[in-house]
């Protein structure tokens, strides 16, 4: 494990600088306060605080699926260990009842709590340190306005040493840069916009930017893709694989409604960021959208071009189909009796029974790794409405491993039309390993 | 030719490999307890067992299944000695139109033969990929308590010898 | 491509057509004076009628009792099993009143060829209609078996006693019920009065019986009309246009006739369908002619976000029908509040499913129709066939909760059957034509105004707009098909249902006691989408605003609201059922009212003629998420006399949950051209997660009173009960249906929560 190796590296130097930085990993605590009467705050500030909490996606840490909301206890798998949201509730006792709002703001600024504790990086505070003093403030109000919920946030489960706190102020020294967002003054304001609400507030950065092995945003790799639970959270930069390029438009569609025709369902943790979406105003989205589509940058015109003619092809609606005899729409003369019966009935373009993405626009299948269509097979797709049915149903248990492995193998080769991927079986192993330990979300 | 177990019966089917095995269940092999409702994998009157699990048959195609078990209703007991699942049906009258219940046993049965002491938090969690449109909810779950009850009962010393409810009106 | 042929011409006939024959003879033999069948009826076929039901229609004894010489005791009846479990509790009146075991009575439902005409089993009435036409035949017809015996043994017929389908007298001598049976004995008409078993000799019907349906649906037997599997079947399937409005421009059916297994492509205008051999071959062939399909047009739908807009908008014929506002000038203060319901869809787990077969002899059609003679009479309209030539037989579906696809898909398998001759072609809709072409239940506005003074409502207005609540066949017009054949057939004109049972306006008018008054239904001839009768019509809207602004004006007058209800009740029934719920549900007692908790009421008696329901339950309301959860539900409920107890409870309970999953989650989505809802990803409803803890109903049973009819009782006062519950635990009132997340969140805003302390 070579972040281990790593671990024990900063430990040691941690020990030498250990002098020098007890200094700057001491925080004093700020008093507690008494938690606000609700007329502390206006009702536009907490309407604005609602919205910047969805955009902020404070729930997908901060809340157990199902449960109550912002109470803590969702179990985070990091590289490092568990780590479980906090209560973020206006409790006296196990929530955040009793902090002022300097203690809140130092918290989202800093990573640094009330009683002067320093916080795990899970805590996107390298994004929240550059929010604007009106957000933070609306941020505060609509949390400290939240119906408050008695429930200790379960001890968090991190490699030794980890769980010292004082070593996050090496980490802190290392990688975290407080300061306020900057806007560019080349781009157009709404651009700008959008760049605060995606860096400072979404910070979408955080599952689509590549971490290092201690578990820092690269600076360098901005939007070059990353992960998030076991799931790849593709580049968000020029290096995008979808293979219908992504426009403002159809970005912001899929954003706010979880769902694109040509690039699919929004699925993994990407499902909830979606979820949360739905609730903001549609600027908001469009310029988060309208950002990230200037990330991304113009396609290439050959990028451009393949991405047009497929959804030609698909749009005729003259695919072959799915028959023994007939050609799979990646060419070979007999598509998999497994794929045909599994999937084209709702994937091939003709079916049009409900609204599922033809194969070849999937940019899982275009990813350097099958976790993501694999995840999607084992899991199912469930929608943005928590209600509805799945989009798409697990296939667990329907399909063995191995039946699994070549699906995705065909997928990857015969309709997606790229190199076949190295170790299917292993990922798909890895994923189970993974899913076995985890919260055992077994039947839902 | 594919060859399939069903209910413990082999059976050669001539059919296009990528049939959902839903189909061939119904038309090929007569076995009618599995539903067709939607065909998406969205609502669970297909719901059949494969391998001890419960699976979708209108999403899995038969080429998946040569060499596997599937167990349908009809593997549970007959209309003259109807098994614990089925008995907890018929005496929790736990059906209105009854289109939903064959999915619903069969989900049912894969968690009680994988969890015996499902408690009726299991029951619900299991179950909420199946869909009932008449509200038959309550008996359902009433039902598979039932069963739950009658299966442990019947691993007693003389499990089986139970006289089975003919449910006919009486 | 073929034609569509008028007249069946082909003479083959093959096996198992004799029976058929033999059906038709003996029904001209037993129904000679049957009744015109209704054209283009209402909901109901006709007024409420009376005790004995259906014997006003269908007077003669054998329409109802058959008794074999062999002493087997055949129950026949025109309504159909829904899921209902009509046959168990038909069977138990006919039982009780025969003295025939359940177990040897044998029950034919609705069935052209074989069975009386009762219209639709709709309405919740076929207690009324079949169950009590049975009672009184089956007690008629035992008496008149005891006169035969008590002439054959010569005693006198008050001593003989029956029992097993045997008549015994007290010298130990007896005869079975086929031994004194004559050819003639049952061919008379009712009498007017009938010797009915008192109520307190009774051993079946009050009883919970188990259903007689129940053991082959969970045993995998052929227990519905999509299991039938008859020799030389095949399967046929329908492509339907990509928007209601679109038609087709053109279609290369060469190349999926090419397609092995593929029998036939059948166009007809723009109805566009395709038969093959085998079912999978069938959907995939059918799946092809659809991506081949060209279409043009499209409908052109009003904006779903404004659809109660609209609704006010259209046209409307305004009928008063309730008005004493001549009554004096009332004083005190006014409210007002408006409802509205979207679309809502049936979405029966089992998509619509019907077999037909055409021979030389005629077309019969297995269906799992409400209406089996309705549905005859369009069908010949569209085929142009006597109705004579065709046979409607009914098999179970799948439950239907109203007008569902039942009849278009009778009416798409007869066409593409008469294709094939000789052939029994088998169409399933699939998921998507089941969501998007069933005929909705109608989205619906509802205003309330009221004069509150003292505690007291002194005055009242209801105005209720809605489409008609029965496009059902009768007419051609009405079957889907018919709309798209190369001469199609136009939808009848759609007509109000007239009260008192009413549609759009059913339960408009309270049933309180109110001094002054004015209940006016605003008809909407115009239906932007294709609507139809939904389990208790209006009667889920007007029962969820009156029972909804019955709170409100609780409210305001600071009573209790179970209370206010009672103060306004005179009908004793009602109070009982009001008192009952009440007292089971623990309304009275102190409770620790927490946040984001709150309980409701809510009461109706359906239709004001038929049973009496009340709910009272409790909700939970996550204010982050908006979602709400019933937990608890306490119903009592008064149907009249109680033939099957366990029965009526069944479907009380599905009632509820049916009505939780209406009022909280179900809205059809369209956009301007087309249906969007096309799954149930697209639709979603009430599955476990949302189930309530525990369902309690306790039934009022009232022997020898008349059948009052369960099945769509229990649809209002739930919705209603949902609504009061989440006002009462959020302090804020929904009028909108339905309350599902995005509504209760935005409703509630972000808001400062109440803090407890
Ligand atoms: S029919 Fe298979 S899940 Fe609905
Ligand atoms: S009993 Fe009818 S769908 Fe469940």
């Amino acid at each position: 494990m070579r972040f281990l190796k790593v671990l024990f590296v900063l430990v040691l130097c941690g020990g030498l600088l250990f002098g020098g930085f007890l200094v700057y990993a001491h925080h004093a605590p700020i008093e507690t306060a008494a938690p606000p009467a609700a007329d502390t705050f206006d009702a536009a500030t907490i309407a604005r605080g609602a919205e910047l909490a969805a955009m902020g996606n404070c729930n997908s840490c901060h809340t157990v699926e199902g449960g109550p909301a912002l109470a803590g206890g969702r179990a985070l798998e990091t590289p490092f260990g568990t780590i479980h949201g906090s209560n973020i509730t206006p409790d006296a006792d196990t929530g955040i009842g009793r902090w002022s709002k300097a203690a809140f703001s130092r918290a989202m600024r800093e990573g640094v709590d009330r009683d002067g504790n320093h916080l795990y990086p899970a805590f996107p505070y390298d994004h929240f340190t550059k929010l604007s003093d009106e957000d933070v403030d609306a941020l505060y109000a609509y949390v400290m306005t939240r119906t408050p919920v008695r429930a200790p946030t379960p001890e968090n489960d991190l490699v030794f040493p980890l769980g010292f706190r004082p070593l996050l102020a090496g980490w802190k020294l290392l990688f975290f840069r407080p300061g306020r967002f900057a806007p560019d003054n080349v781009a157009r304001d709404e651009t700008n916009h959008g760049a605060y609400l995606v860096e400072a507030l979404a910070h979408c950065g955080a599952c689509h930017t590549p971490r290092n092995t201690l578990g820092a945003e690269e600076r360098s790799a901005h939007f070059a893709g990353g992960t998030s639970d076991g799931w790849i959270a593709p580049a968000l930069d020029h290096k995008n694989p979808a293979p219908v390029p992504w426009t403002q438009e159809s970005l912001a569609r899929y954003l706010r409604s979880g769902f694109d025709r040509h690039h699919g369902a929004a699925s993994g943790p990407m499902i909830e960021v979606a979820r949360n979406l739905s609730r903001v105003p549609e600027q908001d989205v469009a310029a988060m959208a309208r950002y990230v589509a200037s990330v991304m940058g113009e396609p290439a015109p050959e990028r451009a071009e393949k991405g047009r003619a497929l959804v030609a092809t698909l749009e005729s609606g003259r695919t072959p189909v799915q028959t023994t005899g007939s050609s799979a729409p990646g060419g070979s003369a007999v598509p998999d009796p497994i794929y045909a019966g599994a999937c084209g009935g709702c994937h091939d373009a003709e079916r049009g029974a409900i609204d599922a993405l033809p194969l070849s626009l999937a940019t899982a299948a275009r990813l350097e790794s099958p976790q993501n269509l694999l995840h999607a097979v084992l899991e199912g797709v469930h929608p943005r409405n928590p209600k509805a049915a799945a989009l798409m149903p697990s296939f667990d248990g329907a399909l063995t491993d191995e039946q699994i492995a070549r699906l995705a193998d065909y997928v990857r080769t015969e309709i997606a039309g790229e190199p076949a991927w190295r170790d299917v079986a292993g990922t798909l192993a890895k994923i189970r390993k993974g899913a076995a330990s985890g919260s055992g979300e077994s039947t839902k | 030719m594919i060859t399939l177990t069903v209910n413990g019966r082999s059976h050669e089917v001539d059919a296009d490999p990528a049939t959902p095995l839903l189909y061939v269940l119904r038309d090929d092999l007569g076995l009618h307890a599995a539903k067709y409702g939607c065909g998406f994998g969205q609502c669970g009157a297909c719901t059949v067992m494969v391998d001890g699990r419960a699976v979708f048959s209108c999403v899995t195609p038969i080429a998946a299944l040569p060499g596997r078990q599937i167990k349908t209703v009809e593997g549970l007991g007959t209309i003259e000695d109807p098994g614990p699942m089925q008995r907890g049906f018929i005496e929790a009258q736990a059906a209105q139109c009854g289109y939903c219940i064959p999915g619903m046993m069969m989900r049912a049965q894969a968690l009680l033969e994988q969890n015996p002491a499902a408690s009726e938090q299991d029951i619900r969690d299991h179950l909420a990929l199946n869909l009932c449109r008449c509200g038959t909810h309550m008996r359902i779950l009433d039902a598979v308590k039932r069963a739950a009850a009658l299966m442990r009962s019947a691993r007693g010393p003389d499990a089986g010898t139970t006289v089975a409810t003919d449910g006919a009106a009486r | 491509m073929s034609p569509l042929p008028h007249v069946v011409s082909r003479r083959s006939v093959v096996a198992g057509t004799g029976a058929l024959v033999l059906s038709f003879a003996l029904s001209r033999h037993a129904f000679a004076q049957q009744p015109q069948e209704p054209q283009n009826v209402g909901e109901e076929p006709r007024k409420p009628i009376p005790q004995p039901g259906s014997l006003k229609s269908a007077p003669r004894l054998d329409a109802w009792i058959r008794v074999d010489a062999d002493g087997r005791v055949t129950v026949f009846t025109g309504k159909a099993e829904l899921g209902q479990g009509i046959k168990t509790a038909l069977l138990q009146i006919a039982a009780e009143q025969l003295d025939v075991p359940v177990g040897a009575l044998t029950l034919v439902t609705a069935d052209t060829a074989r069975t009386a005409n009762e219209g639709y089993t709709a309405g919740s009435h076929s207690m009324q209609d079949s169950g009590t036409a049975i009672l009184h035949a089956s007690a008629q017809v035992r008496a008149l078996l005891v006169a035969a015996a008590a002439q054959r043994l010569g005693v006198p017929a008050e001593q003989l006693r029956t029992g097993d389908g045997r008549i015994s007298a007290p010298d130990g001598r007896s005869l079975g019920y086929g031994e004194v049976v004559t050819a003639e004995m049952l061919q008379a008409d009712a009498a007017p009065q009938s010797p009915l078993k008192d109520p307190a000799r009774r051993t079946v019907m009050g009883r919970p019986v188990r259903r007689v349906d129940i053991p082959a649906k969970v045993t995998g037997g052929e227990a519905y009309v999509q299991d039938m599997r008859l020799d030389g079947m095949v399967h046929g399937r329908i492509v339907r246009p990509p928007s209601p409005g679109a038609r087709l421009r053109d279609v290369d059916a060469a190349a999926v006739e090419r397609l092995p297994g593929v029998l036939e492509v059948v166009r007809n205008g723009s109805f566009l369908g395709v038969v093959a051999e085998r079912e999978w071959p069938c959907i995939q062939a059918m799946r092809r002619l659809a991506a081949l399909a060209q279409w043009e047009g499209h409908s052109d739908f009003p904006d779903a976000a404004t659809i109660d807009q609209t609704v006010l908008k259209l046209p409307s014929q305004n009928t008063d029908i309730l008005n004493t506002q001549h009554m004096g000038t009332p004083q005190g203060r006014r409210f007002e509040a408006s409802f509205t319901r979207p679309y809502q869809m049936h979405g029966s787990i089992g998509p619509s499913c019907a077999i037909a077969h055409a021979t030389a002899e005629g077309l019969t059609v297995w269906t799992h129709s409400q209406g089996v003679y309705p549905l005859r009479g369009a069908l010949a309209e569209m085929l142009q066939l006597a109705p004579d030539k065709i046979r409607c037989v009914h098999v179970e579906g799948s439950g239907c909760y109203g007008h569902n696809g039942a009849d278009d898909v009778a009416a798409d398998a007869a066409l593409l059957a008469l294709a094939v001759p000789n052939r029994p072609v088998r169409v399933q809709w699939m998921r998507e034509d089941e969501h998007r072409y069933e005929p909705y239940g109608p989205a619906m506005v509802a205003k309330l105004s009221a004069v509150l003074d003292q505690g007291r409502i002194v005055d009242w207005t209801h105005d209720v707009w809605s489409n008609t609540h029965s496009t059902r066949p009768g007419a051609a017009g009405n079957l889907l098909a018919a709309l798209y054949l190369q001469r199609p057939f136009m939808p009848p004109p759609p007509v109000p249902l007239p009260q008192p049972e009413g549609g759009g306006d059913r339960n408009a008018i309270p049933l309180y006691k109110l001094p002054r008054g004015r209940v006016t239904h605003h008809f909407i001839p115009d239906m932007p989408l294709r609507v139809s009768a939904l389990r208790s019509l209006g009667a889920y809207v007007n029962v969820f605003a009156i029972e909804t602004f019955m709170d409100e004006l609780a409210a305001a007058a600071g009573i209790d609201p179970v209370t206010f209800r009672l103060n306004h009740l005179e009908d004793s029934r009602g109070r009982d059922v009001i008192t009952t719920a009440a007292e089971k549900f623990g309304w009275s007692r102190p409770r620790d009212k927490r946040p984001g908790t709150g309980r409701g009421f809510g009461f109706a008696r359906y239709k004001n003629l038929g049973a009496y329901t009340a709910v009272a339950l409790d909700v939970t309301v996550d204010r982050d998420s908006g979602a709400v959860r019933v937990t608890r539900v306490v119903a009592a409920v008064d149907s009249g006399d109680a033939v099957n107890p366990d029965g009526i409870r069944n479907q009380i309970e599905g009632a509820i949950l049916q009505s939780t999953s209406w009022t909280l989650y179900e809205a059809v989505g369209f956009d301007r051209e087309t249906i969007t809802s096309r799954s149930w990803a697209d639709y979603p409803i009430l599955r476990f997660d949302g189930v309530p803890d525990p369902v309690e109903v306790h039934i009022l049973d009232r022997p020898g009173q008349p059948f009052l009819g369960t099945g769509e009782s229990g649809q209002g006062p739930t919705g209603a009960a949902i609504a009061n519950a989440v006002a009462d635990a959020t302090g804020v009132r929904l009028r909108d249906l339905p309350l599902n997340r995005e509504r209760v969140r935005t409703a509630l805003g972000p808001a400062p929560a109440a803090r407890a302390g």
